[in-house]
């Protein structure tokens, strides 16, 4: 079963259909038991960093994401999912992720000159490795961004992003892969990547 | 690089698109639904629904109408009227809306985009303003143009982008429903400085007034339009292809 991790940190609709619209339904799940019983788990997230890695411990869901990555499932983060991946973020203080990948998540605002807009908000293009999460993508496509912090100094990069800096985009080790886009929010092409996500491993 | 987004907009009364010229005389021209999943089969790179319903059961038709689109189209989705409250910005997240466009509940709650901001991110709050000339000025409309707020409007963007709002829609009443082009100079006058992405809208009557649009304002990031849309005065593939042609970065 794939598995959406339901811990209070933004809606799920979109996500929830975006799967159903490529033929896989994903159940919600909100306790470490249920996730024990996940095929493959997608760790979606809106919002502040401190406040979701909070409310990932105060749930379990926080040692129990570990413990299933451990054992080799599929674990796709998406945008604040994914940056809680890493091992540290610089968000309004310095806070512990999950240590799945290795980095620190940074504001944008270090890398990208000054002037342009923050948030990075928009459709910009991926440019990536090849990677099984990308093998329906035909080439250089766009994908939607929204955000303000990046994955920096990781050696998992998958695919990046240029923002007049080269932004990490989309990461991968082993089973763990994250998307600083929003694939569910990416028109074909983010369908696409879901797609080939339900298939790793299976 | 950060391509420029084409944005049509969905004004939904009664369960239907309207659209009307000058803020006078709506007409029914469409099914919401099929019209979304066209537009996102068609090169929009994003959608506003704009719920300009003004009873409780036009209002429930209306989350069912987001829903469906939600279930359906991929692309990021704004919603906007009639939204007073955090409860309204709940009943429409809930139906799978990606970001909450605020005017008149905005001005009449000056705390409203603070709350929202804090409770749902930034990236979900979007000030959108109507505005007018007036006596020389830039003034702020509310209650879809019919009431004049009393507020000059580079002011009160400028306020709204402080208070937490992630993006701005300019439009101006002046510019709409004429299809002579944006109103550059007003995009200019109360956008010129703002730090969050500004979308255009008004005024929109062919493909070159898009172009206009970039090349006079490279910091603008999006043209929202509707009525040339959904008369197919302007097919979005189409105005795409003329833009990238123009130098103008496009998704395609």
């Amino acid at each position: 079963m794939l598995a959406i991790v339901d811990y209070g940190v933004g809606n799920l609709f979109s996500l929830t259909s975006s799967f159903r619209a490529i033929g896989f339904e994903a159940a919600l799940i909100k306790s470490p038991e249920q996730l024990r019983l996940a095929d493959r788990i997608v760790l979606p997230g809106v919002g502040a960093f401190k406040d979701a890695a909070d409310k990932l411990r105060a749930t379990g869901l926080f040692d129990a994401l570990k413990e299933e990555a451990a054992q080799g499932k599929p674990i796709l983060g998406i945008c604040l999912g994914m940056q809680l991946l890493f091992e540290r973020s610089f968000e309004f203080g310095e806070h512990r992720g999950l240590g799945m990948i290795k980095g620190d998540v940074r504001p944008i605002s270090d890398v990208i000159p000054k002037g342009l807009k923050i948030p990075h908000i928009g459709w910009n293009d991926l440019k990536f490795s090849p990677h099984p999460l990308f093998k329906y993508l035909r080439g250089e496509e766009c994908v939607y961004f929204v955000h303000s912090f990046y994955g920096a100094d990781c050696p998992s990069v998958i695919a990046t992003t240029d923002y007049g800096a080269e932004l990490t985009a989309a990461v991968g080790e082993k089973n763990v892969l994250g998307c600083q886009f929003h694939p569910e929010k990416s028109g074909r092409a983010g369908l696409s990547i879901l797609k080939a996500f339900c298939e790793i491993g299976g | 690089m950060l391509r420029k987004r084409i944005i049509p907009c969905l004004d939904v009364r009664d369960g239907k698109v309207t659209k009307g010229v000058r803020f006078l005389g709506n007409r029914d021209i469409a099914d919401p639904v099929e019209l979304a999943e066209f537009y996102s089969e068609n090169g929009a790179d994003e959608l506003v629904f704009y719920d300009i319903t003004a009873s409780a059961e036009g209002r429930s038709l209306f989350t069912d109408i987001l829903k469906k689109t939600a279930s359906r189209v991929f692309i990021p989705l704004t919603v906007g009227g009639g939204i007073k409250s955090l409860d309204d910005f709940d009943r429409v997240l809930k139906c799978g809306a990606d970001k909450v466009s605020v005017n008149s509940g905005a001005i009449a709650d000056k705390t409203l985009i603070r709350k929202a901001a804090a409770r749902y991110g930034s990236q979900c709050v979007v000030i959108s303003a109507d505005v007018k000339r007036q006596n020389g000025k830039f003034m702020v409309y509310g209650r879809g143009g019919r009431d004049d707020a009393g507020i000059e409007a580079s002011s009160w963007i400028k306020f709204c982008v402080e208070e937490g709002a992630g993006e701005v829609v300019l439009n101006s009443m002046d510019a709409d429903g004429v299809k002579g082009g944006f109103d550059i100079e007003m995009l200019k006058e109360v956008c010129g400085d703002i730090k969050v992405p500004v979308i255009a809208s008004g005024g929109a009557g062919k493909a070159e007034d898009f172009t206009e649009l970039f090349k006079a304002l490279p910091w603008v990031d999006a043209g929202l339009a509707a009525s040339v849309f959904h008369y197919k005065e302007i097919a979005i593939p189409e105005l795409k292809k003329r833009l990238f042609e123009n130098g103008i970065p496009v998704r395609f």
